[in-house]
């Protein structure tokens, strides 16, 4: 493998880990203030034991996000110098706006927040929850500025092989910006709810049912329920945003080679790259034209026409399939759950075993979406404008290989480490929630 | 303002780093001196940087950040330069930060484990620090002098935050570790100042531009008051730690600000030294900058967003100010 594979793998590692926590955290900002604000109205004590449990899961979480996300501000330069290089000038301030808006404000908060409830009034803490899940949306809306831009650049002109701004509205409000971050909220959003939803299953079947953990199965299961449907509306009309800026990459998504008119929504297929065609397809006929243009003859731009400018289709091809396979199952469960929720009041010990078993699976969808979008906008790293290989650094490859290799080490180690603890601490739970266990309550 | 604007983020990005260097200084300062403590202690010592160490990491982003949007290029050479050092910092950074939360949720069994993950965080995340300086200053050569003066820059740098660890527990706790701080404190100010000489001495070595900077008529005299400022905070931080060693209680924030002082001073020479070029008599600040345009919608983002981040950090300050107590969410 050559240096420029190598830097690549490092960046999508280093970007895949540092994803999974943020996703979880912007939403959880917003599911902590809607707990925190339903006890102020209520005065129920539950609402703030789901609070306290889920506060601390909040700063773990946000604790991944914050290291993870410092190792990225490194990466632009020591592995992708040519990015600052050509589009700095757009990059630059967007990251900037991020870094001002958004990182300090929940920082500094979220210590108020998390340990400052005995010593500002109740007013300034639900304050700071409010900002600590305003700053957490404030960083993706920049950060989703700047991807978008990458995507769907506009608003700005080259001299001398530097982009310059002309237009700052433009670069914000580019055309793919609106649907990615109403996309990504919303997987956010799915991926809180459906971790909420299978902590509290998890301490469901195990036989604890206190109010408390019955409204944290409540809120995640509706939530979800309300959620999913929304996505897949907001997902097809992100699709059709890409058609119309991105074809090639749709052209991957659904694998279709040659442009064809009526062209089938593949269910399975293995796209052969060499060949230029799909293995053992089998596919709905018809579909994805329909989906794609609203006319069942509709046609669709193939790979052909985009020789040497398309990104590999089957990592593509694949993502997609298990991002919208993941809507579909998101989609039944908590379809299905929130059906007995409403009709027995409670959940069947399978059902629940499934929403356990689905705790992480926003991050199985946001993942498998980000390589469609991102390994999609491939050869470019700014679409039309510069190339990947263009950008990387001239480090050599047996160092990347090292860093790389210690970055992996890492995450693993960090992740296994990650997902027992947040099942250790629902197990333990209930003692957190009495004042006597002092030694818990720490930190 | 065109022209100005290069020279403004330059002082932004000097003043982020300065800040990063003290505020992250105390808490890694912590971190480092945590293996020392007895295993009461310990929850202690970490509830006492606990509400605050989120932040501080942010200026480092901040610090950076600029270096990498208002100056690209420079930012490329200068962590392209670093590559390895700045690795082995972010995996430092990476494993502390994650082992200050895992530590106490994680089963209690585990907890010596993620203590020692701190600890050894902490320690790799400062001692990268002050190697990537000694490298950075002697202009990214790896030679073997070169190596031995980074490695004893990063010894130092860890002292040195050490000081600022042990002289921030003085402010935070009493008793028997206050007494202890003390100690480390007084231990750790004489290889930090052992530090600031190595890097004086080194730096007009160097470079002859430096050599010329510091050490001609008049500049010597104006400059005079940096060393001297830097010897009354050494010898007054000295006097004070011994004081405060027997156990006495006053005047408990002195060693802190000295410490600072000593950070600042250092800093300033040190920008003293380099200015106006950001890598080492190769790339001056003005030719590594961003385009006007950029720097400017950047300059009115800054403008309006600092003050108000220096007032909220301010606010949390004052909130958690005085004694550390165990650090409960309820």
């Amino acid at each position: 493998m050559d240096a420029l594979d190598l830097a690549r793998i490092q960046f999508a590692a280093n970007i895949s880990f540092h994803i999974l926590f943020p996703t979880i955290t912007i939403a959880l900002g917003w599911f902590l203030l809607f707990f925190k604000l339903r006890f102020l109205k209520t005065k129920d004590e539950k609402w703030m034991q789901i609070y306290g449990f889920w506060v601390k899961v909040f700063a773990l979480t946000f604790a991944m996000g914050v290291v993870s996300g410092i190792t990225m501000s490194f990466q632009f330069g020591t592995n992708w110098p040519g990015f600052m290089k050509t589009v700095g000038n757009i990059a630059g301030p967007l990251l900037a706006y991020e870094v001002l808006t958004a990182f300090f404000l929940e920082a500094t908060f979220l210590g108020v927040m998390l340990f400052g409830r005995q010593r500002v009034s109740e007013r300034m803490h639900t304050l700071a929850t409010f900002l600590v899940a305003f700053g957490t949306t404030m960083s993706a809306v920049w950060i989703l500025v700047l991807n978008s831009w990458m995507q769907t650049p506009v608003g700005f002109e080259m001299i001398n092989g530097q982009a310059h701004a002309t237009n700052w509205l433009a670069i914000i409000f580019n055309p793919s910006f609106p649907y990615r971050f109403v996309h990504m909220m919303l997987a956010s959003g799915l991926t809180a709810s459906f971790l909420i939803a299978g902590l509290s299953a998890y301490r469901y079947l195990r036989g604890e049912r206190s109010a408390a953990v019955l409204a944290a199965l409540r809120s995640g299961i509706f939530v979800a329920a309300t959620l999913i449907p929304i996505q897949i509306f907001v997902g097809d009309m992100h699709g059709l945003n890409t058609l119309e800026h991105q074809p090639a990459k749709v052209a991957a998504m659904e694998g279709v080679w040659q442009t064809e008119r009526g062209a089938p929504a593949l269910i399975f297929a293995i796209p052969n790259e060499k060949e230029k065609r799909n293995d053992y397809a089998i596919g709905i006929p018809k579909l994805a034209s329909f989906i794609l243009t609203h006319d069942i003859n509709g046609e669709i731009k193939g790979l052909n026409e985009f020789e040497g400018k398309h990104p590999p289709v089957a990592p593509v091809f694949w993502g997609f399939r298990i991002m919208v396979g993941m809507g579909m199952l998101m989609l039944a469960v908590s379809w299905l759950s929130c059906w007995q929720l409403r009709k027995k009041g409670m959940l069947k010990s399978w059902l629940a075993r499934v929403l356990v078993a689905m705790s992480f699976a926003g991050w199985v969808a946001t993942l498998a979406g980000w390589y469609v979008t991102e390994i999609g906008r491939q050869p470019y790293l700014v679409y039309g404008v510069l190339l990947t290989k263009d950008a990387a650094s001239a480090t050599a490859a047996p160092i990347i290989g090292l860093s790389l290799g210690m970055y992996l080490t890492l995450y693993v180690v960090l992740i296994i480490s990650y997902i027992s603890v947040l099942f250790y601490m629902a197990r333990n739970a209930n003692k957190k929630f009495t004042p006597i266990a002092i030694e818990e309550s720490q930190i | 303002m065109n022209d100005l604007l290069p020279l403004i983020f330059l002082g932004l990005m000097a003043f982020a780093m300065l800040i990063y260097v003290v505020l992250d200084g105390y808490d890694l300062g912590v971190g480092i001196l945590l293996r020392r403590a007895e295993d009461s202690e310990k929850d202690r010592m970490i509830a006492s940087i606990g509400p605050f160490w989120d932040a501080n990491e942010t200026w480092l982003v901040l610090g950076v950040g600029i270096l990498l949007v208002a100056f690209p290029v420079a930012h490329g050479i200068i962590l392209g330069g670093l590559y390895l050092p700045v690795t082995f910092m972010l995996m430092g950074l990476i494993l502390r930060g994650v082992a200050f939360d895992f530590r106490v949720k994680a089963h209690a069994n585990h907890k010596h484990l993620w203590n020692k993950a701190f600890y050894g965080g902490s320690l790799l995340a400062a001692f990268s620090q002050g190697f990537m300086l000694g490298i950075y200053i002697l202009g990214f050569e790896y030679t073997l002098t070169h190596t031995i003066f980074a490695i004893f820059i990063g010894l130092s740098l860890v002292a040195a935050y050490a000081l600022l660890g042990a002289c921030w527990l003085l402010l935070k706790t009493e008793g028997k570790l206050f007494r202890r701080a003390a100690r480390w404190a007084y231990g750790s100010l004489w290889l930090t100042g052992l530090g600031i000489a190595a890097v004086s001495i080194a730096t007009p070595l160097v470079s002859t531009r430096i050599f010329e900077k510091w050490f001609a008529l008049p500049e010597l005299l104006w400059l005079l008051p940096i060393p001297a400022l830097t010897a009354v905070c050494f010898f007054t931080c000295e006097r004070q730690l011994k004081k405060l060693s027997t156990g006495l209680h006053e005047k408990i924030w002195l060693p802190f600000a000295c410490a600072i002082s000593l950070f600042v001073l250092a800093f300033i020479g040190l920008g003293y030294s380099l200015f106006p070029y950001l890598v080492v008599d190769k790339l001056r600040y003005d030719q590594a900058a961003s385009a006007p345009e950029s720097l400017f919608i950047m300059f009115i983002g800054i403008s309006i967003t600092l003050p108000a981040i220096l007032f909220y950090t301010a606010y949390s300050y004052r909130v958690f100010w005085g004694k550390a107590t165990d650090l409960s969410y309820d």
